[in-house]
């Protein structure tokens, strides 16, 4: 680009190129971020009163991700899945997630074993939760702490 | 264009528990997402996907925004006997994709 | 939680600060890694992702693989002809293509990728239009042909003909460019097995494209994650199709002879 000479040309060249760049620059946006609060609450619309205990459930999380966008999960209950005795529900829920919720899966004796997986999204380094609801009415809960990490040179949206 | 890859054995024997592992692609878009203007972008997501084997539902899943794009799910059920085992997912601005597996039960 | 400490040859585990901080006392073109020591990206992975790759059941990028089989097989264009109609089973047709790409084209007088050769393809022989770069279609079928060569060894044809276009794709890779004033072998060159920004540096050897990248959440082609790193680097991207991109594919191929292709790939 030539270098403007007179001032009147720079002021010229300044204002062309503020109008150019007008209201379409980059607006910094704070992300949504749900707290451990909300989790509890989101726990609590699944199970009601229920006291949830540690324990039955294992939650399977690799302790480091290089890329929060498809981490991989299994979820896990020994138990013999028979009509008597059965996990019901696994519910999946994180705490600093914009929203706490992750996935709801529904077992039953058909199921033959109680293993789940999927791959899920995790918007930071936190916890993760899992509650297992069997078939006596009884949820037990298990959590896992996840380290997220980031490529360097990211796409930046080109 | 959907498209979806199931594995499911072709063949097992009774009582045995089968492992089924579903693959579905779609962009699970949160809608926590911006444009580079600040806009929004709306929410897409697969919401339910349920199994069912010969007619009777053996597994449902409902899927919430913190599932990652493409989803995929692994379950286990118990070959009970041959028949056809249908998978159905169903989501935001009326997605709904239905696939089915035959299985050989001895 | 103790840090991830990947594996990796006799270098020291040192973290490289911000970018425009490395004291780098190399030479304009610093040394070229060894064959022996060549790793592929999937080596630099956690065990997780490379989980994700091995799985044919798991791996996203296959139902690009799926959709460009269905395409592979569907008549198009003014000549109403599909790929299967002159090419018949790309199992045995396709072999080996992609592990030969970028390639010379007589009619252009350079080599041109295989996203390229697909749409040359498209356009002399089925009179269609091309396909838009890293449109679903284009992937498809590019997925779906590499997928062919999977487990060969990478071997592009260098000779009198494509010698100039390497040597353009080596001066690229070892220019200074972009804000940040870094060339590509500065990082994969020299500092591969490092850590940047809580991730390794790898040694950018284009064995798995087309390929899934978690951060894309799609599959993409070499070209989009070459204009990632200019991106990166802060320099101006060069448009898809791009003489200096495919000039730099076929350097990066060379680089990589001999490694495996393992298309669809899935990367962090």
């Amino acid at each position: 680009m030539e270098r403007p000479t007179s001032r009147r040309d720079f002021l010229k060249t300044a204002g062309g190129v503020a109008a150019g760049l007008g209201l379409g620059s980059v607006i910094a946006v704070a992300p949504a971020r749900a707290t451990p609060a909300e989790m509890q609450e989101a726990i609590r619309k699944v199970v009601g009163s229920a006291r949830v205990t540690p324990g039955r459930v294992k939650l399977d999380l690799p302790p480091l991700i290089e890329n929060g966008n498809a981490v991989p999960l299994t979820v896990t209950v020994e138990s013999p899945m028979t009509e008597a005795q059965h996990v019901r529900a696994v519910h999946v829920f994180t705490e600093k997630n914009p929203q706490p919720n992750v996935v709801s899966f529904h077992l039953g004796p058909r199921a033959g074993r109680a293993r789940v997986a999927t791959r899920m999204r995790l918007a930071d380094s936190q916890n993760v939760t899992a509650i297992c609801e069997l078939s006596d009415g009884s949820f037990w809960s298990d959590s896992a702490g996840i380290v997220v990490t980031l490529a360097a040179c990211l796409e930046d949206g080109i | 264009m959907a498209s979806a890859l199931i594995n499911v054995p072709a063949r097992a024997k009774r009582g045995e528990i089968i492992e089924i592992k579903t693959l579905i692609s779609h962009v699970m878009e949160t809608g926590f997402r911006r444009t580079q203007l600040g806009a929004v972008i709306p929410r897409d997501i697969i919401r339910r996907f349920v199994c069912t084997y010969n007619g009777t539902e053996v597994f449902r899943a409902e899927l919430h925004p913190a599932i990652a794009a493409n989803p995929f799910i692994v379950f286990s059920t118990v070959a009970v006997e041959s028949g056809t085992l249908v998978f159905h997912w169903t989501g935001d601005h009326g997605f709904s994709v239905t696939e089915s597996a035959a299985i050989s039960v001895d | 939680m103790a840090p991830h400490t990947p594996q990796r040859s006799s270098r020291p585990g040192k973290a490289v600060a911000l970018l425009g901080a490395i004291a780098i006392a190399a030479s304009a073109f610093a040394g070229e890694i060894a064959p022996s020591e060549r790793r592929s990206g999937y080596d630099f992975m956690s065990r997780e992702t490379r989980a994700m790759q091995d799985d044919d059941t798991a791996n996203p990028g296959m139902l690009w693989v799926l959709e460009g089989g269905t395409l592979w097989s569907r008549k198009t264009g003014a000549a109403g002809r599909a790929c299967a109609d002159c090419h018949g089973d790309a199992r045995t047709s396709m072999k080996g293509v992609a592990a030969r790409h970028p390639a010379f084209d007589a009619a252009k007088g350079r080599p041109v990728s295989l996203e390229q050769r697909i749409n040359l393809c498209r356009t002399d022989r089925q009179q269609a239009s091309p396909l838009a770069w890293e449109s679903r279609e284009l992937l498809a079928l590019t997925a779906f042909v590499a997928r062919q060569s999977r487990g060969l060894p990478i071997d592009v044809v260098i000779d009198a003909r494509t010698q100039p276009f390497l040597d353009a794709g080596r001066a690229a890779f070892h220019r200074r460019q972009g804000q940040l004033n870094l060339a590509c072998t500065q990082c994969h060159d020299a500092n591969w097995g490092r850590q940047l920004a809580g991730n390794v540096i790898p040694q950018a050897h284009p064995t798995g494209y087309p390929l899934y990248r978690l951060e894309w959440q799609a599959l993409g082609s070499l070209q989009r994650r070459l204009r990632n790193c200019l991106v990166g680097i802060r320099a101006e991207p060069y448009d898809y199709g791009a003489a200096e991109l495919v000039d730099l594919e076929l350097y990066l191929m060379w680089r990589a002879r001999g490694m495996t292709m393992e298309a669809p790939a899935v990367r962090p």
